[in-house]
């Protein structure tokens, strides 16, 4: 089983993705156990972002993640809602959900 | 009261339901200002301006350029030279003469920001860098004062209103930090299109004037514009203020005052003014001047001129016979210049616009093991256009 995610990356961080802003990506729905204590898991947030980092991310991780999370400077938004009020990295991935990381653009 | 013939000016927007007289007698009596009077700032004025607003701070301290004129649309050829709050004023003038201006030539900094922004009710950022927009922010937070905020860049754009109301976020709630600079970039350097910056100027302009009429439902959000995109606009739901926020949250470490701090090292310095550093000489013998590589394409017979710009720029204006190979293309594979090994003797030169790009690629090449003279163009394309070749353009 896997979901289908839609990735849309806006203010610059599309660079990092080699420069596309829209992606549809297949994710397990479910995290494998680690250990045997562990049980499977639904994928969240958390586990998408590091996804993103070892199958899409292009260039310069350290513009991306910081300390196991989006750098601060990025904001992250859950079918158009800010991801803090989604639970953060909490938030459970369903299938068609669409995440948009953008960073501020300070142009004028 | 309205003047007679106001009645008539905005009639149209008078007969407006939930608008109506009350909401032309509070535009008469705000004030707003707008910090910036470029891209974002002119089409915000100017409809601020024919709005009715009663008085309009400007805060700008650049002069109009030629290069502005593409997309600040309040400024004129005639006016090439003049400070931009000036002649933004002047438009304003020409539009609606009943509106009073202050132009405030001068830059917005930690020392004044607060002294200046204090007389009016809403704060427009309508500026073009990191250091400004985080100072005008914790400026609004501490006049509490509603700040709406305006960027733009290529074919995007972004809209919030922060620090709304009693709950509503600052800037620093959303974005903590400043995005990496590798990641941003100014509009001289990735362009911008004028009408992207005019629909996001417009949209400050009705922000601006729903909340000072009572029609903003109060609730953050944040709208992103991206003209090639579909659908082109998204609009955010937002968290509220940010407990922990250095500027506006009640826990944790506070800012401190705002005249001490410095925001261009918070943004990581200085950005980098890259004409002149395309102009530095770098390794003796490294560079070569426009007269120079002027000398050596009449003399010499064995040259080739690699052009390292990206394609659509090449496609603008470049010199006869050079090769296109984008810096990035060249970066990922040097083999693509190296491996067509030229006959002996033959001198390699790099040109771009500003002459930065090529001293990277130039590097490039020589680890790449390319032997022989491997130059640059000393001030890219830019110099040959002034020292050289007075018909070539320059962008």
């Amino acid at each position: 089983m896997s979901l289908t995610i839609k990735i849309e990356f806006g203010g610059g961080l599309e660079l990092l993705f080699s420069n596309q802003k829209s992606h549809k990506i297949e994710v397990p729905s479910k995290i494998p156990a680690r250990e045997r204590s562990e049980s499977e898991r639904a994928v969240d947030l958390q586990y998408l972002i590091f996804w993103l980092r070892d199958n899409l991310l292009k260039e310069r991780v350290e513009l991306f993640i910081e300390n196991g999370t989006v750098r601060p400077g990025i904001l992250v938004l859950v079918n158009d809602t800010d991801w803090e009020l989604e639970g953060e990295g909490e938030y459970q991935l369903k299938d068609g959900d669409e995440i948009v990381f953008i960073s501020t653009l300070h142009g004028g | 009261m309205l003047s007679l013939d106001d009645y008539q000016r905005y009639g149209r927007q008078l007969i407006l339901d939930r608008f109506g007289l009350p909401g032309q007698l509070k535009l008469q009596t705000a004030s707003v200002v707008v910090v910036g009077a470029g891209g974002l700032g002119c089409p915000a004025i100017q409809y601020l301006a024919a709005a009715g607003i009663g008085r309009i701070g400007v805060i700008d301290h650049d002069v109009v350029e030629l290069s502005n004129l593409q997309r600040q649309v309040l400024h004129t050829a005639d006016r090439i030279g003049t400070p931009k709050a000036v002649s933004a004023a002047k438009a304003v003038e020409v539009i609606n003469p009943r509106v009073r201006v202050d132009a405030i030539v001068e830059p917005l900094e930690p020392r004044n920001a607060l002294a200046l922004l204090e007389p009016y009710d809403i704060i427009l950022d309508c500026t073009d860098n990191a250091p400004t927009r985080y100072l005008i922010s914790d400026t609004a937070v501490s006049l509490n004062k509603p700040l709406v905020s305006g960027a733009a860049q290529k074919f995007d754009g972004q809209l919030c209103v922060y620090n709304l109301g009693p709950d509503g976020p600052c800037y620093r709630c959303l974005f903590p930090r400043p995005p990496a600079p590798e990641v941003s970039g100014s509009c001289e350097e990735v362009g911008v299109l004028g009408v992207v910056t005019g629909i996001i100027g417009n949209l400050q302009a009705l922000e601006t004037i729903k909340i000072l009429t009572g029609l903003h439902d109060g609730k953050p959000t944040l709208l992103i514009f991206s003209a090639l995109s579909s659908p082109q606009f998204r609009n955010i739901k937002l968290r509220s203020r940010r407990a922990t926020c250095p500027a506006c949250g009640n826990e944790g470490e506070k800012i401190g005052s705002i005249s001490e701090l410095d925001y261009v090292a918070f943004c990581g310095g200085q950005r980098p003014d890259w004409v002149s550093k395309g102009m530095e000489m770098g390794t003796p013998g490294g560079r070569i001047h426009a007269q120079d590589l002027d000398e050596s394409l009449k003399s010499e017979t064995r040259v080739r001129i690699i052009d390292v710009r990206p394609p659509v720029e090449f496609g603008i204006c470049h010199l006869p016979n050079s090769i296109n190979v984008p810096l990035a293309e060249l970066v990922a594979d040097p083999a693509k210049v190296t491996r067509d090994e030229p006959p002996e003797e033959t001198a390699t030169y790099v040109v771009c616009r500003l002459g930065n790009d090529s001293q990277l690629a130039v590097d490039v090449l020589r680890n790449a093991g390319m032997a022989g003279i491997v130059k640059d163009l000393v001030g890219g394309l830019r110099a040959w256009a002034k020292d050289v070749d007075r018909d070539f353009p320059v962008y």
